[in-house]
């Protein structure tokens, strides 16, 4: 009976869906109450913050750095038409503090830091590291797990706030020092139109929401992975996809939230 | 075998997946002694550890230590239990993203007030009594097999538990090291006065140390009796695992097809 089997196919993927989605849900509301025992000993945070933000600060600045460079040249090719070169600053400035900061960062912050927390709890997993501080009586929660969800979420705005400081200035160097743009209007003109509260505020939100988002799926993914070697591998894949796709469509969503109409 | 047991487990059945994995298991670990678990692989033997450590619930039956029965225990009466538990696991099960020294100390710095100087102290005691103080400040990568599970029976250990209960400690060792770990796991028994389970298939290394020895088949308690009961044994199943005989109750041959129709051959 093939259409049976395609309907049953269906309903075992709709069920094993649900099913995830109430499991990472149940897994957010135990980070959240076990989080409590990593705030009151923050070196645990700080140790996570370094693997999961400084580690991930080079990537960041290059990306930063060649995305603006980018930016400033499309910029200026487009802007030139309508002879409003001395706008470039803010195209730039605004591309990155309100989408392609929080976006791309958290894009990177996935593949580079997520991956890693993935594989790592993975591992721990496998050979039984996480059974073992079971039996020990720690809850892995609250020593694996609370730590580096907060160190995602602390590190995701700077991080994203770094690659729009490095795109700006990837701007500048391509828009001023390459082509030629007046350096006062450039940054004048940016200091003028960028607004903290509508722009760089919505930004940070936005870098929150998805360090947040990135970081449950991360360690979601590691702790619920079969302890084999396809299992962990296919965990980090998990990792990389979702991730990536949720923060697009959350980009989206969040977007529609706060610029309609502004 | 004695009158206050320190781990009791009467009528034990646990079901998986509707499949019997245990199957009316009735132990007893008497206070200071130090007590083998043998038989083949996925005869049940791990499963019963988990029960004892309360990683799972029993289908029927239950598992009595120090007693509190195991699987009626809360959370935070599951984790005060298993305070005075260790447990070896069977690769160690070392964080790999601590040196030797910081996993010796974890439980000590998770469980307890105690201040740095005096946590070193007992690190050090306990890293000496392996045998491997010097490699404090080595990381488990840098370890070999013999020496990993040495320093995971040091953190095993760390707070003196009433119960050690080791999952298959000799796997993968050569004859030296587990000669080794074989004499630490008698000693470390004795002078802490802790009772120990081990959970083991390697009979010789096993018999030399241990006071009793239950033997498992197929979820079953098939034969028990100190190590010399055991070796005088005329049981069919004990005479083959105790001797390492190819053939006997547990065949040698996997059940399968007729071989002549394997081989595509006619009659």
């Amino acid at each position: 009976m093939p259409v049976t089997n395609i309907l049953r196919a269906i309903g075992g993927r709709v069920v094993d869906a649900v099913w995830r989605i109430g499991a990472v849900t149940r897994f957010f509301f135990l980070t959240l109450i076990y989080s409590g025992s990593c705030f009151r000993r923050f070196h645990l945070i700080i140790k996570e913050l370094f693997s999961t933000g400084v580690m991930s600060l080079i990537i960041i600045v290059v990306a930063g750095l060649f995305v603006g460079m980018v930016l400033g040249l499309q910029g200026y090719e487009t802007l030139k038409r309508y002879g409003s070169e001395s706008a470039l600053g803010v195209m730039v400035a605004l591309s990155l503090v309100r989408e392609m900061g929080p976006v791309v960062a958290a894009l990177l912050f996935a593949s580079r830091a997520g991956s890693a927390m993935t594989a790592e709890i993975g591992l721990m997993k496998a050979t039984e590291q996480i059974s073992a501080m079971e039996m020990m009586a720690v809850n892995p929660i609250a020593r694996i797990v609370a730590p580096r969800f907060w160190a995602g979420v602390i590190s995701m705005p700077f991080l994203a706030a770094m690659f729009s400081a490095v795109g700006i200035f990837g701007g500048y160097l391509v828009g001023v020092v390459q082509i030629g743009v007046d350096e006062g209007s450039f940054w004048s003109q940016m200091q003028a139109a960028v607004d903290f509260r509508e722009d760089i505020m919505n930004g940070i939100i936005k870098s929150l929401v998805f360090g947040t988002v990135v970081t449950l799926i991360a360690l979601f993914e590691g702790f619920d992975a079969p302890p084999t070697a396809e299992g962990v591998s296919g965990a980090t894949t998990r990792t990389v996809v979702t991730s990536s796709l949720a923060i697009l469509m959350l980009d989206f969503v969040l977007t529609a939230i706060m610029f309609r109409g502004a | 075998m004695s009158l206050n047991p320190l781990v009791e487990i009467r009528d034990l059945n646990f079901t998986y997946d509707k499949r019997p994995v245990l199957q009316g298991i009735n132990m007893t670990f008497p206070r200071g002694k130090l007590i083998a678990i043998m038989g083949l692989s996925g005869c049940g033997k791990t499963t019963l550890l988990r029960h004892i450590g309360g990683a799972l619930k029993p289908t029927k039956g239950y598992v009595r230590m120090d007693g509190q029965v195991i699987h009626e225990l809360d959370q935070d009466g599951l984790y005060a239990m298993r305070r005075k538990m260790g447990m070896l696991f069977q690769f160690g099960a070392l964080f790999t993203d601590m040196s030797v020294y910081d996993n010796v100390a974890f439980q000590m710095r998770e469980h307890t007030e105690l201040p740095e100087e005096i946590i070193h102290d007992l690190v050090i005691m306990k890293l000496h009594a392996v045998g491997l103080r010097g490699a404090q400040h080595m990381m488990p990568s840098e370890l070999s097999g013999g020496m990993a599970r040495r320093v995971a029976l040091a953190r095993t250990v760390a707070l003196d538990p009433m119960l050690i209960m080791y999952d298959e400690p000799f796997a993968g060792l050569d004859p030296i090291s587990l000669t080794v770990i074989g004499d630490l796991i008698r000693r470390l028994n004795d002078a802490l006065g802790a009772t120990s389970i081990i959970v083991t298939h390697d009979i010789q290394e096993s018999l030399k140390i241990v006071d009793y020895v239950y033997f498992m088949a197929n979820g079953v308690i098939v034969a028990e009796g100190t190590p010399d009961e055991l070796r005088a044994s005329d049981k069919d199943f004990v005479r083959q695992f105790v001797h390492g005989e190819m053939d006997g109750p547990v065949p040698f041959h996997y059940p399968g097809a007729d071989y002549r129709q394997d081989l595509n051959l006619r009659a």
